[in-house]
Order: C-alpha cells, then sequence, then structure tokens
C-alpha cells in the first residue's frame, strides 16, 4: 500500500514544479518573517524573487546549529506564538536546547509524512501501533504518535522503559507494528526470550526504527527476536522529527518525503553540492513548514542519495542510512569512520563496557586503527580461547559496521584513564600537517 | 582431586603483572601453583589459592577479570613415566586434557600437577581406580 501514491509516486517533473512552488513560499515567508534568514540573505545579495529555479537554491546561505543556538529560544520561528500550538526540543552543542515549534498545519504534515511511512511497514486503519520511543520534548515519541493517528491505527503510547510492562502490551494488544530505537527493540527481543516467549506467539509484523545509528547483526537479532520485518525512520528535530524519510519494503534506502524535504548532499570542506550517490552531509530545506521553516541546514548527517527508481513504485529520491556525523568523522584508509558507530557495535556485546578508546596511527604509509575496550566487571574468563573468540566476534561486528578492519585491544575493567568531563574517545597520532 | 583455580585477564604491559601480584601481597594470598597463557596482547594466569572465592572477589573489586573452574590435581612419583601413567588412564577413559601445569616439591620427590580436563569428575573417578595419587591446594 502506499499512502499517498500522487506524491510518493509523481513523475520528476511534476515534483520539481511541487517543490520550486513550496521552495518560493518558504524562502518568501521566512525572509519577511525571521530576521536571521533576512540579514544573511541581505549579506548574499540575495531576494526572494531570485529564486526562479530549484538549482537557485544554491543562492541561498546555509544554516546551521551554531545559528540555532545564535537565536535561542524561538528567534528563528515564522509565525507569532499564537499560531505556535507545539514546541519540541532536542540538546543542542552549546548546552542550550534546539527549540521547535510547530503550527497546526506543521502537525498535520508531519502526521502525513509519518503516515506515509508507516504505510511503508504496512500499517493500515486495523494496524496496532506500539510506541517505544520516550514522549516529551524528544520527538520519536509523539512524532510516531501522530503518523499512526494519521492513518486511523490503533495507538498505544507505551514511552520506553519498563520492558516487562511493554511486553505484556505487546502480547495482550496483539500489537502488529513496534516503534522504538534499534537498541530497544533489542532489549525488548531479550526480555521475550527471557520469559519464554516465541516470536510467533506475538502478533508483530513490523518494526519501525531510528534515532540511532545500529548495525545488519543488530537489525538480524531484532527481525529474528521479534519475529518482523524491520524498517529505518530517519528525522530530527530541528526539521521536523522522525518521518523525513523512511525505508520500504525492498529495503533500498529510504524514501524522502520530497515534496515536504528538498535534499542536496554537500561536500562539507567546500560546501560545493554533490552529485547522487557521493557520501556527503546531508542539506534539508523545509517546504511547506510555517513554525520555523528551515533552509539549507547542514544536518552534519553523513549519507548519499539514490534518485533511481525504487522497486516499490515510489519515486521519490532515496537517502542511504547515516554513516555518521561530520563533528567527529574520522578518515582512515580512505573511509569515514565515526566514534558512534563503533559504540553501537560496542552496545551489542554484554561482554563489554562502554569505556573504550580509539587509536588511529600510521605504520609503512597505512594508517593502523586500533580499539581498546574495556571488559564487563565479573565476566569469567577461563581461557585464551574465550578471549580470542570475543575479540573476533567484535573485530567481525566492526568490519560489518565500518567497511574496514579494526584491531581489538581487550583491557579489565578500570584500566583506561576516566576524564571529568567529555570523555576524549579518540587519540589521533598521524601527522598529516 | 577436584581443585578450584583462579584464572585472571591480565594485559600485556609492562608493569601489569606486577599490579597483579601487589593485590595478591597486600590480602596476603599465596599462590600455590600458577602457569600464565600468554599471546600478544594478554595473559591468563592461572592459579591455585587456599581461599579461591576470596581471591576472585578482591581481584574483581580492583578491576580484573578473575573466575573460578576447576582443575584435577595429581601427585606424581617425580620420575620417568610418571606423567605418562596419569595421561594414559585418562585417554582409556576417552578423557582430553586441556592444559597442564606442575609444581615440583623436590623434598618428597614428587611432583604436583594441575590438569584441565574435559570431564573432572570422570576424571577423578578413573584416576582414583588406577590408583594414582590426588592432590589439592593443601597438598603443596
Amino acid at each position: 500500500m502506499i499512502w499517498n501514491e500522487k506524491m510518493e509516486c509523481a513523475d520528476r517533473d511534476t515534483m520539481r514544479s511541487v517543490q520550486l512552488e513550496k521552495l518560493k513560499k518558504t524562502v518568501k515567508h521566512a525572509y519577511d518573517n525571521v530576521s536571521h534568514y533576512r540579514n544573511k540573505m541581505d549579506e548574499a545579495g540575495v531576494k526572494p524573487e531570485d529564486i526562479k529555479s530549484l538549482d537557485d537554491i544554491t543562492k541561498l546561505p546555509f544554516i546551521t546549529k551554531e545559528d540555532i543556538a545564535a537565536n535561542y529560544p524561538t528567534g528563528l520561528f515564522a509565525e507569532p506564538m499564537k499560531d505556535i500550538v507545539r514546541i519540541h526540543a532536542s540538546s543542542g552543542t552549546t548546552g542550550k536546547p534546539k527549540i521547535v515549534g510547530y503550527t497546526r498545519n506543521d502537525l498535520d504534515l508531519w502526521g502525513e509524512c509519518v503516515a506515509r511511512g508507516m504505510t511503508m511497514a504496512g500499517a493500515s486503519q486495523e494496524s496496532v501501533v506500539h510506541v517505544s520511543y520516550g514522549y516529551g520534548l524528544f520527538t520519536g515519541g509523539m512524532g510516531a504518535h501522530l503518523g499512526a493517528e494519521t492513518i486511523g491505527a490503533t495507538v498505544i503510547p507505551m514511552s520506553s522503559g519498563n520492558t516487562q510492562k511493554q511486553i505484556t502490551f505487546l502480547q495482550d494488544m496483539k500489537s502488529d507494528i513496534l516503534c522504538c530505537t534499534p537498541s530497544y527493540a533489542l532489549t525488548i527481543a531479550e526480555g521475550v526470550k527471557k520469559v519464554g516467549i516465541k516470536p510467533e506467539e506475538l502478533n508483530l509484523s513490523a518494526g519501525i526504527f531510528g534515532a540511532e545509528p545500529w548495525t545488519q547483526s543488530m537489525r538480524d537479532k531484532i527481525e529474528e527476536g521479534l519475529g518482523i520485518r524491520a524498517y529505518d525512520i530517519y528525522g530530527l528535530s530541528e526539521i521536523m522529527g522522525p518521518g523525513v524519510s523512511m525505508s520500504c519494503e525492498e529495503n533500498a534506502g529510504m524514501h524522502v518525503q520530497e515534496d515536504y524535504f528538498y535534499v542536496e548532499i554537500i561536500d562539507p570542506d567546500t560546501l560545493e553540492v554533490l552529485p547522487d550517490g557521493e557520501k556527503g552531509e546531508l542539506v534539508i530545506t523545509t517546504l511547506g513548514k510555517e513554525g520555523m521553516p528551515m533552509i539549507r541546514y547542514r544536518t552534519r548527517d553523513i549519507c548519499y542519495l539514490m534518485r533511481d527508481k525504487c522497486a516499490c513504485g515510489r519515486t521519490t529520491v532515496r537517502m542511504s542510512r547515516v554513516f555518521g556525523r561530520t563533528d567527529d568523522m574520522l578518515i582512515i584508509r580512505g573511509v569515514n569512520v565515526f566514534p558512534s558507530q563503533v559504540e553501537t557495535v560496542i552496545a551489542e556485546f554484554k561482554e563489554l563496557t562502554m569505556n573504550y578508546k580509539l587509536y588511529v596511527g600510521r605504520e609503512n604509509n597505512t594508517d593502523t586503527f586500533e580499539l581498546a575496550v574495556e571488559l564487563a566487571e565479573g565476566l569469567a574468563i577461563e581461557d585464551i580461547a574465550f578471549v580470542e573468540a570475543l575479540r573476533g566476534r567484535i573485530e567481525h561486528a566492526l568490519r560489518d559496521m565500518l567497511g574496514i578492519g579494526c584491531k581489538v585491544k581487550l583491557l579489565n575493567e578500570g584500566t583506561l584513564p576516566r576524564s571529568e568531563g567529555k570523555a576524549v574517545r579518540v587519540e589521533d597520532t598521524r601527522n598529516l600537517g | 582431586m577436584i581443585v578450584k583455580q583462579v584464572s585472571v585477564f591480565v594485559e600485556n604491559t609492562v608493569g601489569r603483572l606486577a599490579d597483579l601480584t601487589k593485590i595478591l601481597t597486600d590480602n596476603n594470598i599465596d599462590l600455590k601453583a600458577s602457569t600464565i597463557a600468554e599471546t600478544v596482547d594478554f595473559g591468563i594466569l592461572r592459579c591455585i589459592v587456599e581461599e579461591p572465592e576470596k581471591t576472585v572477589k578482591i581481584l574483581v573489586e580492583n578491576g580484573f577479570s578473575a573466575s573460578i573452574s576447576e582443575v584435577t590435581g595429581v601427585s606424581l612419583e617425580d620420575k620417568p613415566g610418571g606423567l605418562h601413567k596419569v595421561l594414559a588412564v585418562l585417554a582409556e577413559a576417552g578423557i582430553a586434557v586441556n592444559y597442564i601445569y606442575s609444581t615440583i616439591k623436590s623434598a618428597e620427590g614428587k611432583a604436583i600437577i594441575m590438569m584441565k580436563t574435559s570431564d573432572a569428575a570422570k576424571a577423578e573417578e578413573v584416576l582414583k581406580a588406577s590408583g594414582v595419587e590426588l592432590a589439592g591446594a593443601d597438598s603443596f
């Protein structure tokens, strides 16, 4: 089923003309109502009338997380507070949260986007949607909730935590769609196994997972442990929340709701727009959001775009999974590596603690890459074979996640230096100057 | 006799083993027998002590991954063929030996060995039946 066939399967010309109309409106709306946009555009010597084609978007300045912080709390709102009906927030870079405001229309738009995504996972009016994302300022819970309500499904607003209760509801309410973070899905899957319920005894058919990077092995474990198909959902609160894009049954990248979000990939250093298929930083322009329009927002998320037609029939552009963030990206042997990806792998192993450090160096003109990680307290280690097997499994999972090899060194708990503030996770001794 | 052995994970860095022996010293724990299995990055110290549970507790409190496993202790005549006799009995009974380490007790002309086998209970049974003298932590 396709929720909105007209838009999701539109031909390129139709989509581009819809996008252009909405882009013109968005730029004018932002210019007229938000001093930040007006000042930046004036500085760049560009007026709303200069946007005559979609390609003209490159004339517009970017907006960044720092700009959001500088306009804290509501400086980027384009509507008066009387028309803002909802606030969400996410943690900001400077310690202050990023505050986002939604008008009534923005919530409808959000619901429409999530409804399209949930339909990809098979949701319908008959579905019981179990939402285990956190409810509150975080957009996960209420975003998924809104999508399920838009479809007309039965929503169970569980929020996260209390795994035992989650399992009881999954069982007794015969939920067929689960929405949560992949790591929490894994916890639920383990809980289900622990209490001796077989996956087929649950009525679940699909899971909609997002908000953190995850590995193929995690996906396999979740799919097997809960007897479901796993779908990726992408979003960020600055732009809207979950539902900006979502993977369909083909699992071939996430379909971007292009009539609401114009996406570009740029080289984070040169800021040049990159062609489809090339990895770079995702830049999003909202098309139609009123409360807080975002024009050329630098997400810092690294991915690439695919524009060939998907076998599911949808014609919307697809984005790859997010490989990490530009902030903490390391380039090792030519491959982009993110500590967050390593963290995801470590979290999969009960035998490890989250205390780790990455060492990058150079020997004989080749980058060396090593992960030192502490063993969980009280882990029973009797022989070398056990340690070697564990190390082998970690190295395999790292290669699966990163695409390059990483040597693993296991340490006793408490061996790595503890820091008072933000942990120093990477030591790069390459002299690349 | 089935003996409780303590295994400790030790990183291969200078002074790390001394960290471990300092903890044992401070807590007045005597190593009756010990061996280290090593790789490039780490080693596993296996030892026999009088109070294995207490030793593991102290080591874990000090950040070491330590655990208890069961090995079989045997007291041998310290002369050619002594070890062979024991191994022949185990082989006959289809019991695999994973590793062995030994301590010479020269005053009595005996050698005490610790063996990790595939089946500790069965190993004890067949060794006893063959008249092999078994040894425990108190035999040292």
